[in-house]
């Protein structure tokens, strides 16, 4: 067995059994680090197995991201005085099964394949030259399905809808309450006034690479969501009111990009979506810096919360 | 010359993986989160600047040793602050946070 293999079994006991912890031990918060922790051991599994693009989008959303919110949930949880941990028994019996189904029928195509695993890989390959894209991810999430990637992105507006619709109505176009636990000092202001200027140039990277090696906008928009919660978090800059025009124009001003494009394709190409020849790779990568500022934005409006505070006059 | 570089490299990464090991184990069995920051830390410091030394031999040219050091910086420059909030904590609030 080669160094290679007994390093990737390792990987996929830790896997288990990390996942096995997470849903087993009683606190909330000790979970949530497990999810975390989970996250980034998958990232690691998605790089073995050559996916680097899913990998930095597992690390950045999967545990980055998620991992926020859920820690968010946890703390809210605490202060409401509900006890998270009192699942019965009898939810667990009947939700075990359920997954236990869900990892069965995943299961049964990996064990059983077809003789011919059905690809579009080569397709893909073979029509990605005319739009001058190097990162076939890129390719089918901006050429072949950039359906389903702008209403990805629509999605995440109605999520953040979601969220701010929890608002009183007092508090409607107020100050999302993201609250701010740490004390405010030196090292961690420090660490806000160092690390952003580094960590943009890091989003600005990822969203340009990601044409032609594994990048994007999702990895750029959460670097940048992450740097702004940083400055928020270490007290430099308030949480903008929800009602403030700057912010709702940035939230939508990627997807509107996106849609006008698409539009745009109509005319030129002759269907939605479609770019016209010779001028694909220009207008992916402005989709991709415009989606990226406000994937960065949604994000962060997303992990400060619902607007609790009125708005200041 | 190649295997001078290879001999280098393998001593270098394996030097870092004893760290890795060495911090783990203080990590679990160090009595109090204070002890416990300073094995991590050790990790974060010589553990994995061992192995971007012993990588940089293999870097894919100038600009790759460069990202190499630089994610070490960073991880470094994360680790310590990250490590002086924790320590913060700790001593405002106790070892239960």
């Amino acid at each position: 067995m080669s160094a290679s293999s007994v390093f990737d079994i390792c990987l996929a006991v830790l896997l288990l059994g990390i996942g096995a912890w997470t849903i087993i031990v009683d606190n909330a918060f000790a979970a949530v680090i497990g999810f975390v922790v989970y996250g980034l051991s998958l990232a690691i599994a998605w790089v073995r197995l050559s996916a680097v693009d899913v990998a930095l989008t597992e690390a950045a959303i999967g545990g980055g991201m998620t991992g926020m919110l859920m820690l968010g949930a946890v703390a809210r949880l605490r202060l409401a005085r509900v006890d998270g941990a009192g699942t019965r028994w009898s939810v667990r019996l009947v939700a075990a099964p359920l997954c236990a189904l869900i990892a069965a029928s995943l299961a049964t195509p990996l064990l059983f394949p077809p003789p011919v695993i059905p690809s579009l890989a080569p397709t893909v390959t073979q029509n990605l030259v005319p739009t001058g894209l190097g990162n076939p991810v890129a390719g089918v999430l901006f050429v072949f399905r950039s359906l389903d990637t702008l209403l990805e992105k629509v999605v995440l507006l109605l999520a953040l809808l979601g969220i701010w619709s929890l608002a009183p109505d007092g508090a409607w176009g107020g100050q999302p309450g993201l609250r701010v636990y740490a004390q405010p000092n030196s090292t961690l202001t420090f660490l806000a006034q160092l690390l952003p200027p580094i960590g943009i140039v890091v989003a600005i990277y990822m969203c340009w690479v990601g044409a032609k090696d594994p990048g994007g906008a999702f990895q750029g928009g959460t670097v940048l969501a992450a740097m702004w919660l940083l400055v928020i978090i270490a007290g430099l800059e308030n949480v903008p009111s929800i009602g403030q025009p700057w912010l709702r124009a940035l939230l939508v001003f990627g997807p509107l990009l996106f849609l006008v494009i698409g539009l745009a394709g109509l005319v030129l190409a002759n269907a939605f979506l479609a770019y016209p020849p010779g001028y694909a790779k220009p207008m992916i990568v402005a989709v991709e810096v415009a989606l990226t500022l406000s994937i960065g934005v949604v994000l962060g409006l997303l992990a400060a919360g619902p607007p609790e505070l009125a708005r200041r006059q | 010359m190649t295997l001078a570089f290879d001999i280098f490299t393998a001593f270098a990464v394996a030097a870092g993986a004893l760290f890795f090991l060495a911090g783990t184990i203080g990590l679990l069995r160090f009595p109090d989160p204070l002890t416990r920051l300073h094995a991590l830390t050790k990790v974060d410091n010589l553990g994995l600047g061992f192995i971007v030394v012993g990588l940089l031999p293999r870097a894919d040219g100038v600009l790759g040793a460069l990202k190499l050091v630089s994610i070490w910086l960073i991880v470094q420059l994360s680790g310590a602050i990250v490590t002086q909030l924790l320590a913060i904590t700790v001593r405002q609030h106790g070892p239960r946070g």
